[in-house]
């Protein structure tokens, strides 16, 4: 019989508000093989732990439960403090008395106190049946491969790169800088985005550390933690960039012209093109789907005058196989579609633009040189309306959450518009001003100061064409009346939503979204930059929306802890796995059809099924699927969960 | 062709040419309008201000009457009262607690497979634009209308479910198929006013004011409704004698039904003289 000790925390008033915690210390010290019982205000605490590591070395304990908060908090922290005294960690448990008891049943005493008692007698019928375990050793390859080449995955593959990690940074579009490439000024200095964006875009481009592969996709992964194997997909350029010098004859000879993307609409770009004009690296890509020769074979006017005869018609997409021990996610945003803003003209209205359509026009690069010119017939706006959270902040049409950077850059916005037009009105509707960063308050109150900025509190309720104003109704709640404007031009602060196509990447890396499609962290406190599959990280917008401070803050994390995760020799997991009676299966392959992560073989020349260790995460499907109970999971195995069981019912 | 028909108090008063047009138009279609037996105000205007659960329980006790009539889906052409008739299946279909308040008041089992439609819905949608089109014995050629939805027709979308919100297409494809030219324009959803015009007649001036100069200044020649309160709103607080015809009374004029100078006679602005104009008098 083990010597067993049970350890109750307050948990401030937390647990001891509702359990009665000394009653419930006293009814587990009489329980026949408990040792030592006893009850503290903060048991995560030093001294805290000092009574659980005093109790092991003077009572002899063999197994120990803390009935605490949820394991996911604090499971490690007692698992860390037995293990100091000689304990096999594994003989440690906790009884979650918070979460699932004494939060849920605030208002009744009497049943909280008994049913924590259940929880730790059930939990105590656990720890005597627990074996010792040890963490499985796994080999590590050292790479990382960084999805995304914006300012997050620009910042998490430069971190990884100079802490001498090589990185594999893969790029869906021809150039690096993803939407910063297509900002002006940033708030709250006010800097130019795009020259401290090209330097650390070239920085990527000659580290010897980072192998840069742009205008490719991830096709597939295999793997786990440690050992991806990974599929990614060079798409076509049509363009050799080995040999092409960059001298621009091509772009300037090209015949086809279109509407710029990166331009929002308001420019052209040719049929061969770069990113952007100032776009690293700078090289052009042929677009299939507006080149003349792709079309009827008619022009090849870019192969005739390349004087390095880099244009070839016949490239093809390349695979490339490669292998990393983690994985960055950098995947970045997009705007809401105006299309879809019916009370806003379906984005059919020329003079009613987003943001990033706002922000190209102020870029000096951009397709009015810096002039803020209406597209429909280029004229100076006099009267501008500028409308915070469109489809943010609304969860019965569009999206529930804050777009978080809308506030910032209406106000740059509109003092933008001040300092180029002086006898221009802006209006700028809003709900609330969030500016909680550092400088943002500052900065917010000395725009609307200084520019005399307009801010009517309320909502926009409908913009429409009208005799060649954009007629926008609203209301200002403040006043409590109705505002009509007759504007020249609107800018709509539309939601960030998740980049096209991150469901499908999500899926392909086994990483999990949120019903917005924004990809979820481990836990939104505690591992915040973490996904919830192991090796699998978080950078940037992808993961929420933030702003240019809190990417790369964010993105330097996820490259520290990547960095912790490869600082090991031997990668060590939690051995709480499956494991197979290897005299009981029959090999019939159920577990491995239902197992998530590809962690169950068959092995053909015994006729049974294992399990792959590196890949199991003890999830227990294939516990319940196998019809001969031939799989258990480490320390909760069928025999185990039945005694917990029988004490809830007895 | 045979509907469960909930004409409301309009259709018998105020809108009487609604009604009247609604069912010639009907006939001319093939279909019958079995009117509820006993029926009951919808509640519009005021109950939902004021007691949320009488609001809920008299139309309920409608389709109490209409699915235990088991003639068919239940039609409404008015749209406030379709707007009440709608709210009260959206509780019924979403909020289990109230639909059985609902069902303990009004005495009744709500059948979740029972429909209400909107006349205009069902005219464009289930009858079909083609169907109308092959009634049609004199084409609207020429004529101009503004289609106007008003408010409660298609919100809130997700309690009407009907076209959409913001720029909506039904009219505008009934008046086509009739052969009319349905003017492009910005003001098809705004609000007329409603019920305010016995208490703040000023606002719903304003308010009509705006609708109908914008329709005239967009080149309309009339405007086509769905609603009684809308059409009376329209017609009488208007300052510029633009005609405001219910949509089923230029479905008649189309189809040639006849009766039709007992509608006219019912406008505060005759459209005759527009009629005339084009040879459709």
């Amino acid at each position: 019989m083990r010597k067993l000790g049970v350890f109750i925390c307050h948990c401030g008033v937390n647990i001891a508000g509702t359990v009665d915690v000394k009653s419930v210390a006293e009814e587990m010290g009489r329980v026949e093989d408990v040792a030592h019982s006893t009850d503290y205000i903060y048991m995560c605490s030093e001294p805290g732990q000092q009574i659980i590591r005093e109790a092991i070395r003077e009572k002899g304990l063999e197994g120990v439960v803390v009935a605490c908060c949820s394991p996911s908090m604090h499971e490690n922290t007692f698992r860390k403090a037995v293990k100091s005294q000689g304990m096999n960690p594994y003989l440690c448990e906790i009884a979650n008395i918070r979460e699932q008891c004494s939060w849920v049943h605030q208002k009744d005493r009497e049943e909280a106190t008994r049913k924590a008692a259940e929880i730790i007698l059930a939990t105590l019928e656990k720890v005597r049946k627990n074996e010792s375990l040890e963490p499985i050793a796994m080999a590590i390859d050292r790479r990382v491969l960084v999805i995304g080449g914006g300012i997050a995955g620009m910042t998490a593959a430069l971190d990884l790169a100079e802490g001498g990690y090589g990185v594999v940074l893969i790029e869906r579009e021809p150039g690096l800088g993803g939407h910063m490439a297509q900002l002006s000024r940033t708030f709250p200095d006010l800097d130019p985005a795009l020259p401290g964006l090209v330097a650390k875009a070239s920085a990527v481009e000659r580290h010897p550390k980072i192998n840069l592969l742009c205008y490719s996709e991830l096709e597939d992964v295999k793997g786990y933690v440690g050992n991806f194997d990974l599929t990614v997909r060079k798409k076509a350029t049509l363009v050799d960039w080995e040999k092409c010098n960059g001298c621009g004859d091509c772009i300037r000879d090209c015949p086809v012209e279109y509407a710029s993307p990166f331009e929002r609409g308001l420019g052209m770009r040719k049929a061969i093109d770069l990113f952007y004009p100032d776009s690293v690296p700078s090289k052009p890509v042929i677009d299939r789907e507006h080149c003349q020769y792709f079309l009827d074979k008619g022009c090849r006017r870019c192969e005739e005058i390349c004087p390095k005869k880099a244009i070839n018609f016949a490239q093809k997409d390349e695979r490339i196989e490669l292998k990393a021990g983690a994985i960055v996610v950098a995947t970045g945003y997009e705007l809401y579609p105006m299309e879809r803003l019916g009370e806003y003209g379906y984005g059919q209205i020329p003079d009613v633009i987003d943001g990033l359509a706002f922000e190209r026009m102020l870029s000096p690069n951009g397709p009015t040189r810096g002039k803020i010119l209406r597209p429909s017939d280029g004229k100076v706006p006099k009267e501008m309306v500028f409308i915070q959270c469109v489809a943010s902040r609304d969860p019965d049409r569009y999206m529930p959450y804050c777009s978080r950077v809308c506030c910032m850059y209406t106000a740059k916005h509109a003092s933008f518009y001040k300092e180029q037009v002086p006898d221009g009105q802006p209006y700028i509707f809003y709900m609330d001003i969030r500016s909680d960063c550092k400088g943002y308050e500052e900065f917010l109150q000395k725009t609307i100061e200084e520019r005399g900025l307009l801010y009517l509190r309320g909502r926009v309720s409908r913009v429409f064409q009208d005799d060649g104003k954009v007629r926008v109704l609203g209301v200002d709640t403040l006043t409590g009346r109705m505002v009509e404007v007759a504007a020249d031009m609107v800018v709509l602060a539309t939601a960030i939503v998740p980049s096209p196509g991150v469901k499908d990447l999500a899926a392909k890396l086994r990483a999990t979204v949120d019903r917005h499609g924004f990809l979820t962290e481990a836990h939104i406190k505690l591992y915040p930059v973490e996904s919830s599959t192991k090796g699998i990280y978080l950078a940037g917008c992808g993961q929420s929306p933030k702003d240019i401070s809190d990417t790369v803050s964010q993105a330097s994390a996820t490259a520290s802890k990547i960095q912790a995760l490869l600082s090991t020799d031997k990668l060590l997991q939690d051995p709480l796995i499956a494991f197979v009676d290897e005299g009981i299966c029959s090999g019939c392959g159920i577990c491995v059809e239902i197992c998530p992560y590809e962690a169950r073989e068959m092995d053909r020349r015994r006729g049974i099924s294992v399990v792959h260790e590196a890949l199991c995460q003890g999830c227990g499907a294939c516990i319940a699927a196998c019809p001969n109970f031939a799989c258990e999971l480490r320390n909760s195995s069928a025999s185990q969960t039945l005694r917990m069981v029988d004490t809830f019912v007895a | 062709m045979k509907f469960s028909y909930f004409p409301g108090c309009t259709d018998h008063s105020t809108s009487y040419e609604y009604g009247r047009s609604t069912e010639a138009v009907f006939r001319a279609l093939g279909g019958e309008l079995v009117e509820i037996e006993d029926w009951n105000c919808c509640g519009a205007a005021a109950t939902h201000s004021i007691n949320r659960l009488l609001s809920l329980c008299l139309p309920a006790r409608n389709i109490s009457k209409a699915q235990s009539a088991q003639v068919g889906p239940l039609v409404v052409p008015c749209a406030g009262c379709f707007n009440m008739l709608k709210r009260t299946e959206y509780a019924l279909k979403n909020d289990e607690a109230k639909r059985k308040e609902i069902e303990e008041i009004v005495g009744f089992r709500y059948d979740p497979s029972f429909e209400i439609l909107a006349l205009m819905d069902l005219i464009v949608n289930r009858i079909g634009t083609e169907k109308v089109r092959e009634r049609v014995k004199r084409s609207l050629k020429g004529l101009k209308p503004a289609c106007y939805y008003g408010c409660a027709l298609v919100r809130h979308p997700k309690i009407t479910q009907l076209d959409d919100p913001e720029n909506p297409q039904y009219l505008d494809r009934l008046m086509k198929a009739l052969g009319a030219e349905p003017i492009e324009w910005s003001y098809k959803v705004d609000c007329c006013g409603a019920d305010l015009a016995l208490t703040y007649g000023n606002v719903v001036k304003k308010l009509v004011g705006r609708i109908v100069s914008m329709a005239k200044e967009a080149g309309a020649q009339c405007i086509v409704t769905s609603c009684g309160l809308c059409q009376a709103n329209l017609e009488m607080r208007q300052e510029v004698d633009l005609p405001i015809f219910y949509f089923t009374e230029l479905m008649g004029v189309a189809f040639d039904v006849e009766g039709r100078d007992q509608w006219w006679k019912k406008h505060m602005i005759s459209p005759k003289r527009l009629l005339e104009s084009l040879g459709l008098a």
